[in-house]
């Protein structure tokens, strides 16, 4: 009998900064290449990541942050500018080692297929409306994501 | 240095996780099964994902051989 291997991806994004916008696109750009079907379900800051002209222009914090690749005391973290900082030295570091654009990850989700959904409670919760998303979602709820999910998936949180 | 003679020969150095893969792919999708695609990376995580990529995919990964820094791939497309 052949092994029942997952084939599908689902994930889910959560967060809405820099370094957290990686793991879902990344995954699901290879995913996608390995032939299985995906879907990203953005929820609460996730959402950030589908307006409209803010996935090359998202941060990261140093503040409580202790795995930051340069080490930085909360104390100095918290000094305006630093956010700014962390993140300039971030997208240098991922330019270096030749890592494509969150922009150019998310068009190629969306080349290979990858279904990317919104979730419409926090659309509704934090104001979003559908102009201020890009092209090419589906709006959903919460059941949408799961039913998709159902289906002998793996299933990521970021 | 294996002498086998691709169709299509694609070089990938210089493209970090997961473009080796993603772009081996889009060039497989263009071949005729039974054709031989040979992938150039410099990417060493490359080495163990186009073992998975083709385990996941079906496609056969004929060799893999490193060569002063750069990982050779011969694969032939099965389906």
């Amino acid at each position: 009998m052949p092994e029942e291997t997952a084939k599908r991806l689902a994930i889910i994004a959560l967060h809405g900064s820099m370094d957290m916008a990686y793991p879902p696109f990344i995954l699901a750009t290879a995913a996608a290449a390995m032939d299985m079907e995906v879907a990203i379900f953005f929820t609460f800051y996730g959402l950030e990541l589908l307006k409209k002209g803010k996935i090359d222009k998202l941060k990261v914090a140093p503040i409580a942050n202790p795995a930051m690749p340069v080490p930085m005391p909360n104390i100095i973290g918290m000094l305006p500018g630093m956010t700014a900082m962390a993140t300039k030295m971030m997208n240098k570091w991922m330019k270096k080692a030749n890592v494509s654009k969150l922009s150019e990850l998310l068009s190629l989700s969306k080349e290979l297929g990858v279904k990317l959904i919104a979730c419409q409670m926090t659309m509704d919760v934090m104001g979003i409306k559908k102009e201020d998303l890009i092209d090419g979602l589906e709006i959903g709820g919460a059941a949408t994501f799961l039913e998709f999910a159902s289906h002998n998936a793996i299933t990521l949180t970021f | 240095m294996t002498e086998i003679t691709p169709h299509q020969t694609v070089d990938f150095s210089g493209l970090s996780c997961p473009m080796p893969i993603i772009k081996t792919k889009k060039a497989i999708d263009g071949m005729a099964v039974g054709e031989i695609l040979k992938m150039i990376s410099t990417d060493p995580g490359s080495v163990s994902d186009m073992q998975a990529w083709a385990q996941k995919t079906g496609q056969t990964l004929l060799s893999h051989e490193e060569n002063g820094g750069k990982y050779i791939f011969f694969i032939k497309k099965t389906k």
